[in-house]
């Protein structure tokens, strides 16, 4: 049993931790509404997009963040104003991200020797958070927490029914754009722990388990949370006493929890069959 | 009290959008506490109707009034049921939760007041349609018929004067269109609502319809069913031959008022 507390014994460790933990208290609460809206492939792309605005930012010698919020902002209102029912909207964003992923090869073989920079943005760079870090990270997640309290309602009636929403006054297309807006500063932001590539592991599948579990929203946002939470933290330990890097671990964790969760469901509907017939005897 | 209990008078509209126009010129009254069905091909504009009531789309001409006042979007007196509501299956909500935002989903923020009244509504509303068996259940997962009791619960929970339903019967099969329409004359009746509702097949509905509204090649019509849907009344008012035919078990069905003959779902 190796040491725990030498866990929090390490600065980078401790702000690894702080970071992570805003990050997956964000990331599991934006992801149910992710899963709910079917915007999970925007998700995906918005970090992509992303990409060629942060290595466009260190080209430019600007935080590569900046670049990175810049343009996932930019496309989540793009995506967001394309509205959720348009036919052929991922293929739009498809084309749309491509580009950009081409963009950011181009970028990146602009500003030669810096390819650790373009590697911390694709896979994450957890360990190498500082002070500063942790304390934008804290600013960004409160807002867009706040946010989300913010929308929820209507959100959440314009996600399930957005004809009925539309017609009881609910701004559907405003929600839609305000909503990719907020994914975007998540996104961001979970972007340092897990990179561009990996996004999907914190912000959809923790979500993705949850809504298995239950089909109340508050619950399911709780457990998507309390997922995202145990990937990290588990994660970051198990990298800790490892040679391995953070990412591969926050997402082998969250796919082996997801393919189990699938793997079990038929045995959990024949036990809830068997306790259904039980009370109904 | 206005003395001409009508819920909805239409002088003179035109629909369309843009510089397409979809009818035109029509003048109807609607008595409130009344059922009309609404029938017609597709693509004659029955849906565009809705929308205008609903204050989705202006009027492109004329005068409308919505239970005494020009539409608006948002209005708390109207329920609505769209078309083609049938749920993703992984989509992950109760019904319960659903028919909840029927009540407050248009509203800023999370619930946090009125907890118990909500609950206390939604309980009501559930019962009322007798969905109470699933109502805890995730509403993908749910039958069409089981849905649409709950669109039915969600729409009516915020207790509307003028209950809007675009097609709720296309998903059904014979049994639940006929169980699902009994239900609504049921609570229509009780609480005087007005009930519009969009119908492919006028079938299921005629037992229970005070009226119809036909819309056809750009005219609207309006009548008493056994007025309206005759193969004279049809023919004088679209200026073609239309015929409406009846078979042994009293079903009727109205062809030439598009190109194809109309199928029911039978």
């Amino acid at each position: 049993m190796p040491d725990l507390t030498q866990l929090f014994h390490y600065d980078f460790m401790v702000h690894a931790f702080e970071a992570g933990t805003i990050v997956a208290i964000v990331a599991g609460a934006i992801g149910y509404f992710v899963v709910l809206r079917g915007s999970a492939f925007a998700a995906h792309a918005l970090s992509h997009i992303g990409f060629a605005g942060a290595t466009g930012a260190v080209v430019l010698a600007l935080n590569p963040i900046i670049g990175l919020l810049a343009f996932t902002i930019g496309a989540g209102v793009a995506i967001g104003a394309l509205g959720n029912r348009l036919r052929g909207r991922d293929v739009t964003i498809g084309i749309v991200l491509a580009w950009a992923l081409g963009l950011g090869v181009l970028f990146i073989s602009l500003y030669r020797g810096y390819a650790t920079e373009a590697y911390a943005l694709l896979f994450g760079q957890i360990l190498g958070i500082n002070t500063g870090d942790v304390v934008a990270t804290l600013v960004a997640g409160i807002l867009t927490l706040v946010a989300l309290v913010a929308v929820y309602r209507p959100l959440l009636f314009s996600s399930v029914d957005e004809d009925v929403a539309s017609a009881r006054g609910v701004p559907v297309t405003g929600l839609s754009i305000g909503f990719m807006a907020i994914l975007a500063v998540a996104v961001t932001e979970a972007v340092q722990v897990v990179g561009v590539l990996l996004i999907f592991a914190l912000i959809v599948t923790p979500a993705a388990i949850a809504i298995r579990f239950s089909s109340r929203p508050p619950v399911a946002i709780l457990l998507g949370i309390a997922l995202a939470l145990a990937f990290t933290w588990l994660g970051l330990a198990i990298a800790f006493y490892s040679p391995h890097p953070v990412s591969f671990f926050i997402t082998t964790l969250a796919f082996a929890t997801y393919v189990a969760v699938r793997l079990a469901e038929p045995i959990r509907e024949r036990l809830r069959r068997r306790s259904a017939a039980a009370t109904a005897v | 009290m206005k003395e001409s209990a009508a819920a909805i008078v239409a002088r003179g509209v035109a629909a369309g959008y843009g510089s397409r126009s979809i009818w035109a010129d029509a003048t109807f009254s609607i008595p409130a506490g009344s059922f009309t069905a609404i029938l017609g091909p597709n693509g004659a504009g029955k849906s565009t109707l809705i929308r205008l009531i609903l204050g989705q789309i202006p009027a492109v001409a004329g005068q409308l009034e919505v239970l005494g006042e020009p539409p608006r979007r948002g209005n708390p007196k109207i329920g609505y049921i769209p078309q083609a509501s049938i749920f993703d299956p992984e989509l992950s909500i109760r019904g319960r939760d659903f028919v909840g935002l029927g009540i407050d989903g248009h509203r800023w923020g999370v619930r946090l007041a009125d907890r118990e009244q909500v609950s206390a509504a939604v309980d009501a509303s559930i019962a009322a349609v007798g969905a109470g068996d699933y109502a805890d259940r995730q509403l993908g997962r749910l039958s069409g018929g089981e849905q649409q009791r709950l669109l039915l619960a969600q729409a009516l929970v915020g207790q509307p004067t003028l209950l809007l339903m675009d097609e709720p019967l296309s998903h059904l099969d014979v049994r639940n269109q006929a169980t699902i329409v009994q239900l609504i004359s049921q609570i229509a009746r009780r609480r005087r609502l007005t009930v519009l509702l969009i119908a492919h097949d006028v079938n299921p509905l005629l037992p229970h319809i005070d009226q119809v509204l036909y819309i056809a090649q750009g005219k609207l019509a309006m009548g008493r069913p056994v007025d309206i849907i005759t193969s004279e009344a049809l023919s004088e008012i679209y200026s073609a031959s239309v015929e409406v035919l009846k078979d042994r078990l009293g079903r009727v069905f109205v062809v030439g008022l598009e190109e194809e003959v109309s199928h029911p779902h039978a």
